[in-house]
């Protein structure tokens, strides 16, 4: 529709929209996050939800510990090899539509513990994720600017057509395998649909 | 595409037992909104009252002490932040102590008195943030942790206007520290300090005498001075259980002997106790933090013998120890003359302290449970390291 008619027609009460943004607007301010602190980050986090912060004005103050209540994880600290299989098993009870952001440098990576043998390197391996956000531990405001960039990410989603997200896409898939122990390391050491090692450009 | 999704097999199991009842297996953990982190108590029910517990550690086992073997002794500096990460200069403090002993360097006076102000900056915070979480546990979800926040982001404030850092703060040096107080620091630090005990009268004023509180504190996970020396706990549990050992005034490191101050002790050692402890202890630690705000003086922030680089202690080993908020740590390091240590071991205080859980929880209900592990004062990243 016409930018200017639609400006029009507000100036005399009329207001026009599409479906799609009325549902996109309605999902992008009332995301509740689980509430699931790994590590350090975890702290940060909380630090975000309280009063100087205050998350609560982009309606994501409700962080609910079930994860069948909870729409965004936030992957807030160093993911252990001994911790992954249940943060892929929290994500697969998590109902759709479900985001998740994978806060600081341990949980996109391994950050500074990368090195250690029981560390995963990086959540990414075994679930999609929507928004990585830098830092040991991201600052407070930094996790706001994540949650702005996924709020932004939902606002663009098409309700139809082959960009439509997963939860409106019936064959699309949902879960996701959990990791086992095995022998030396998980198995499998990343799961090969929502991960690839990156490619060496020289 | 298949898909995994077995329970784990001992999540909930019926066990017989003779004569009355059942018993209930349930894991509590890692995913607990209690659990202060990735921790897991398997606990054993008879009904609502709690026959066994077995914790369960290593969800966040994060290889410190083995990186630390492998990477210089500045190298490990940023480490021990991430050990008790509420508590990162504290965490500095008795790994630059253990690293002095073994390469003999001498602080300067008002490095000295740095590290006391930013040490007891840290041990308010994080008494306050405890204090915050026990209560949310308990179920007064939000408020008195909103409270304890705000007193944390002051702080929090001054670390990051000297470090650079809200959180992971790096800033001790071996015979020094990293930098010099910015201009106007110390009246900040003065302003916050003198606003402290206004925020301790109105926690307390909000809490203590609360009815609930006592209710769900009082005569809850009480632990005999016996049992607390025998289990070598430190820190306020040990002093709520009545036992005066406080290293600030046993050890006197750095400059503790110069500042009056009294080590507040607890009668019954209940979590009412564990938490009145840290209350007292708040306002012990104010008058420290007046003492040495008003004593500071200018001079080097640094021992000029120090080396940054290439930096090789002499063939040994030492153990630093101070007293942290939650108890004893110390860094036991062996050096073989090279540039990383030989051995590198932490003694963390909240593992130790964790060791008496089972008998802190034996035939109390489980709701208790949660808030004696409250008490107890965890951190995971010191737990699992």
């Amino acid at each position: 529709m016409d930018e200017g008619l639609k400006s029009e027609l507000q100036k005399q009460g009329v207001f026009t929209t599409t479906l799609e943004s009325l549902y996109n607007w309605g999902r992008l301010n009332s995301v509740w996050p689980l509430q699931f602190g790994l590590a350090c980050c975890a702290i940060e986090m909380i630090a975000t939800t309280m009063a100087r912060y205050d998350l609560a004005r982009f309606g994501a103050e409700v962080f609910r510990p079930s994860p069948r209540q909870a729409d965004l994880m936030i992957v807030a600290g160093t993911v252990t090899k001994k911790m992954a299989p249940q943060v892929v098993r929290l994500y697969n009870q998590m109902g759709e539509p479900k985001y998740v952001i994978a806060m600081g440098a341990c949980a996109i990576s391994g950050g500074p513990f990368k090195q250690g043998y029981n560390v995963l390197k990086g959540i990414d391996r075994y679930i999609p994720v929507d928004v990585h956000i830098p830092g040991c531990p991201p600052r407070p405001e930094a996790l706001i600017h994540a949650f702005m960039t996924l709020q932004q990410k939902i606002s663009d989603q098409r309700l139809t057509g082959a960009q439509r997200p997963r939860h409106l896409n019936a064959d699309a898939q949902s879960e996701f395998p959990v990791p086992k122990f095995g022998e030396h390391d998980l198995e499998p050491a990343s799961n090969a649909d929502v991960w690839s090692a990156p490619a060496f450009v020289r | 595409m298949s898909i995994v999704a077995e329970m784990p097999s001992k999540n909930f199991e019926l066990l017989s037992k003779d004569g009355d009842g059942e018993l209930l297996e349930i894991a509590m953990g890692p995913h607990h909104p209690s659990t202060h982190g990735v921790f897991r108590m398997d606990v054993v029910l008879d009904g609502e009252r709690v026959v066994k517990l077995k914790p369960v550690f290593g969800y966040l086992h994060r290889n410190h002490e083995k990186i630390a073997e492998g990477t210089t002794y500045l190298g490990s500096m940023p480490y021990t932040d991430r050990l008790d990460y509420f508590c990162s200069l504290t965490n500095n403090w008795a790994y630059a102590l253990a690293v002095e002993k073994l390469a003999g360097l001498q602080v300067p006076e008002r490095a000295e008195y740095i590290r006391v102000i930013t040490a007891e900056l840290t041990r308010l915070q994080n008494h306050a943030c405890l204090m915050g979480f026990l209560v949310q546990d308990m179920g007064a979800s939000g408020t008195p942790l909103m409270y304890a926040f705000r007193e944390r982001e002051k702080i929090l404030d001054l670390f990051e206007s000297l470090t650079g850092a809200r959180m992971m703060c790096n800033y001790m040096r071996f015979g020094g520290c990293r930098c010099d107080l910015p201009a106007g620091w110390l009246d900040g630090a003065k302003k916050v300090v003198a606003e402290t005990p206004r925020f301790i009268d109105e926690f307390e004023a909000l809490l203590a005498g609360n009815e609930i509180l006592m209710a769900r504190t009082q005569n809850v996970g009480a632990m005999s001075r016996e049992l607390a020396i025998n289990a070598s706990i430190t820190g306020p549990m040990l002093r709520a259980a009545g036992v005066n050992y406080d290293l600030r005034k046993v050890d006197r490191y750095g400059i503790y002997d110069r500042f009056q101050f009294k080590v507040p002790l607890g009668d019954h050692g209940d979590t009412y106790d564990r938490y009145m402890v840290r209350v007292l202890e708040m306002r012990e630690t104010v008058k420290i933090l007046e003492q040495a705000l008003a004593g500071i003086s200018d001079g080097p922030i640094i021992d000029p013998k120090a080396k940054l680089r290439g930096f090789r202690p002499k063939v040994g080993e030492a153990y630093g120890r101070i007293e942290a908020p939650k108890g004893e740590l110390g860094f036991y390091l062996i050096s073989d003359g090279g540039p990383n240590p030989y051995r590198y071991r932490v003694r963390p205080p909240s593992l130790i302290n964790l060791t008496v859980l089972e008998d802190l929880c034996l035939g109390q209900l489980v709701a208790d449970v949660v808030v004696i592990l409250g008490s107890v004062d965890i951190v995971l990243g010191e737990v699992d390291r």
